[in-house]
């Protein structure tokens, strides 16, 4: 096995060792041992990725594709299973992305949660949560794919219900759960489609005969891609699949950190990338994908506008910013939507962990109505709230400014009805500049509130009884609840270490690819993208110029209304609020995105499921197939019964008349 | 002498043994039957054995009078069982098979 192959292995082994030891030796660590356990595992983890990614620079550029096979699982009836990893350009950008990221997030959490009754199953479930997403990065096969596929909804599940006893928690982990099941069949189902065809599951002998095997836009090849779609959709919280993802906020912010902003949701970007080469024989379904996408990031940032649970707002604009990533990989924009990815992971976890250190200052509230002039407070928080902020509203020279404006650019490049989807682009980017700068208006300007005020004189204000931020049940802080002390960013040097490194990074991210500058991203993923049409483009010098200033104008106006409105002039707010009613009414609630979703599948489901107990169990199942059966059985027990009598000499007689009987036949026979 | 004679002799016994298992309600009176049957059986072999002029007929009889004395042990230790726990000693009572 050479080193390449060794290191993908490793990164993939440390978070599965990580799981089990913080799960064995974790509760027996003193102090804080277990959160340092789960996250040395995951620098490790990320040392490896670094191995990875240095031996394949250092391999010839058209070898940059390796496949390491671990063992045949099963190799039966034409379907080759194997346990094998892809290592190329693609999935060690991505299993950087993943591993860098999330140890800072366990960095961060080791402090953020080191109250918590549930400090050790934390971290075990988030060192599982990193080991199913770079399994799935990784993966080799569409197999294994699947198997991480599910290993993260099934992790993403755990962590969001990671408060067990909040009953909002448990339902938003139910939701979460279901709908990437439904993803999961989605999935499934458009491997099925494509493994019809080309009768393998490897990714690369899949990639090899989709060309012959396929026609342009086959039925077939679309339905699958579709369906490859509709996982992406479930797993990214794409329109109209998202609903889980506002909801996930529920679990501890570092989780929305990890999952709900850096890695999960990315999956299905990285799928899209992934599949490349069936999309791009499928133009139809890569369309539909980045229509999808153009609608959720316009949705999303409605919503956002709107809403006033400040990790909500957070949750929104991740969606808007997958919307923005999966419409470039679905218009071939693909290392544009992986610099997305990218910048995106550093900016919207420095976010949250910024929105975390506010929420652990407020006790746990998450109300932006409630909150108010930390700036003072918190100076480290705000610094790193605003830097997250210009990023993710695209202000240059921030990382976002570059990876976003890439990002359209391609899209205006394509020409045709992508126009739509390019003013859309900037229309979005409007409106994240809006709802990033409201946000950080309304919590970091105007007048104290007295959490903020406590904080100023050096009390950090911990709530004597703590209620749940959904609905205000009192809680018990002993067991399945969020502890009773909180952790800010300013007294807590490890959450500091990991927010700072993802500022810095927030800040030079873009300087990966500047166009006619730079272009690290565009050359390392060249190998996986090679045989594709789209990738090599030659953009214009004067698109470039239009869209740069273009897109620096509207995040900067978006920044100047949101200060206009919400610092300047407050009474602006509630006049507009008065004035739009209905169309404020639609995105306070989210464009009843829940409600149509209830009433087109889950009243009907539901009304099938009570008919179906109530007259097709009673009635046919248990009056007439398991009353039949036994029916049936009891009658002729009964009749067989009536022949044991008991009686000694009836069955004498009975064997003896048998025998006399078979003689007879026997002697008449012959 | 003709084997028919022989036969006949040994349906005669077979019968009786039959008719006794059938009739008699006590235990001990249905094994003496039980043992009636067999040496009928044995009758037969060992003429069938004489007609054919070999010995297999004659070696299987011994077998079964193995049988029939293991039979006979056993039979008998069940009787004095039950008499021991006071149980009636009558076939027609003794119906716990009852389906």
């Amino acid at each position: 096995m050479n080193s390449l192959k060794l290191f993908a292995w490793l990164t993939l082994a440390f978070p599965l060792a990580g799981t089990i030891a913080v799960a064995l030796i974790g509760p027996k660590l003193p102090g804080r041992g277990a959160g340092w356990l789960g996250t040395g595992a995951l620098a490790l983890s990320f040392a490896s990725a670094i191995g990875a990614l240095v031996k394949l620079q250092g391999l010839e550029h058209d070898q940059r594709q390796v496949v390491a096979v671990g063992w045949d699982y099963a190799n039966t009836v034409g379907v080759d299973a194997q346990i094998s990893l892809l290592v190329d350009p693609l999935s060690v950008f991505m299993i950087l992305v993943v591993a860098g990221v999330s140890t800072l997030i366990h960095l961060y959490s080791v402090s953020y949660i080191g109250s918590d009754a549930g400090y050790v199953r934390f971290f075990a479930y988030l060192n599982f949560f990193v080991f199913s997403m770079l399994l799935l990065v990784l993966a080799g096969n569409f197999l294994l794919l699947i198997v991480g596929w599910a290993f993260v909804g099934a992790a993403s599940y755990m962590l969001i219900s990671f408060w067990y006893r909040r009953g909002t928690a448990t339902n938003a982990g139910i939701k979460a759960f279901v709908i990437n099941v439904l993803g999961d069949v989605g999935l499934v189902l458009g491997t099925y489609f494509i493994f019809k065809h080309v009768g393998t599951l490897d990714f690369l002998s899949t990639f090899e005969s989709v060309q012959d095997d396929f026609a342009r836009n086959d039925a077939d090849l679309v339905a699958g891609c579709i369906l490859l779609l509709v996982g992406a959709f479930a797993k990214s919280a794409q329109v109209p699949l998202h609903t889980w993802l506002p909801d996930a906020m529920e679990g501890p912010t570092p989780v929305s950190a990890l999952i709900h902003a850096a890695t999960m949701v990315t999956a299905g970007v990285y799928l899209i990338a992934r599949m490349h080469p069936l999309f791009e024989q499928a133009p139809i379904a890569a369309d539909v994908g980045a229509i999808i996408g153009c609608l959720t990031l316009l949705i999303a940032g409605t919503i956002a506008i709107a809403v006033t649970d400040l990790k909500r707002v957070i949750a929104y604009s991740t969606m808007s910013q997958i919307g923005y990533m999966v419409m470039a990989v679905s218009a071939g924009a693909y290392a544009a939507g992986l610099f997305h990815l990218i910048t995106h992971a550093f900016f919207k976890a420095l976010l949250f962990m910024a929105a975390g250190s506010v929420i652990a200052a407020m006790a746990g509230q998450q109300n932006l109505d409630r909150m108010g002039g930390f700036r003072k407070a918190m100076p480290f928080t705000f610094g790193c709230m605003v830097i997250g902020g210009l990023a993710l509203a695209g202000v240059p020279p921030f990382s976002g400014f570059f990876s976003k404006d890439e990002i359209l650019l391609l899209i205006g490049d394509r020409g045709g009805w992508y126009w739509i989807l390019y003013v859309a682009g900037y229309v979005g980017a409007f409106l994240t500049g809006i709802y990033t700068f409201r946000m950080i208006f309304r919590a970091f300007f105007g007048e104290p509130v007295p959490e903020a005020r406590e904080l100023e004189e050096g009390h950090l204000h911990h709530a004597e009884v703590h209620s749940n931020p959904a609905n205000g049940e009192v809680e018990d802080t002993d067991v399945g609840f969020p502890g009773p002390e909180h952790h800010i960013a300013e007294r807590e040097p490890t959450m500091k270490i990991a927010m700072g490194s993802l500022a810095l990074l927030a800040i030079v991210g873009g300087l990966l690819q500047i166009p006619k500058v730079t272009h690290v991203i565009d050359s390392f993923l060249e190998p996986t993208f090679e045989e594709s049409a789209l990738y090599h483009r030659e953009l214009g010098d004067g698109l470039i110029a239009f869209g740069l200033v273009l897109g620096a104008l509207v995040g900067i106006a978006g920044i100047a209304i949101a200060y206009f409105i919400w610092v300047k002039n407050p009474q602006i707010a509630v006049t507009v609020r008065q004035r739009l009613a209905p169309l404020h009414k639609l995105f306070v609630n989210k464009w009843y995105f829940d409600e149509l979703i209830g009433l087109l599948i889950v009243r009907p489901m539901q009304w099938f499921g009570n008919w179906a107990q109530q007259t097709f169990e009673r009635v046919v199942v248990n009056g007439l197939l398991v009353g039949g059966t036994t029916g049936v059985v009891r009658a002729g027990s009964s009749a067989v019964r009536a022949a044991q009598t008991g009686f000694l000499r009836y069955y004498a007689a009975l064997i003896i008349v048998g025998i006399v009987a078979m003689t007879f036949y026997f002697l008449l026979a012959s | 002498m003709d084997i028919g004679w022989y036969l006949t002799v040994s349906a005669l016994i077979f019968t009786i043994g039959a008719a006794g298992v059938l009739t008699r309600r006590s235990p001990l009176v249905v094994l003496l039957c039980l043992e009636l049957m067999l040496n009928a059986a044995n009758l037969a072999l060992i003429a069938f054995a004489r007609m054919h002029g070999n010995a297999e007929g004659q070696i299987f009889a011994i077998i079964v009078l193995v049988v029939a004395a293991c039979e006979v042990t056993v039979g008998l230790g069940v009787i004095v069982a039950m008499r021991r726990r006071r149980l009636p000693i009558d076939v027609d009572e003794l119906r716990e098979l009852q389906g």
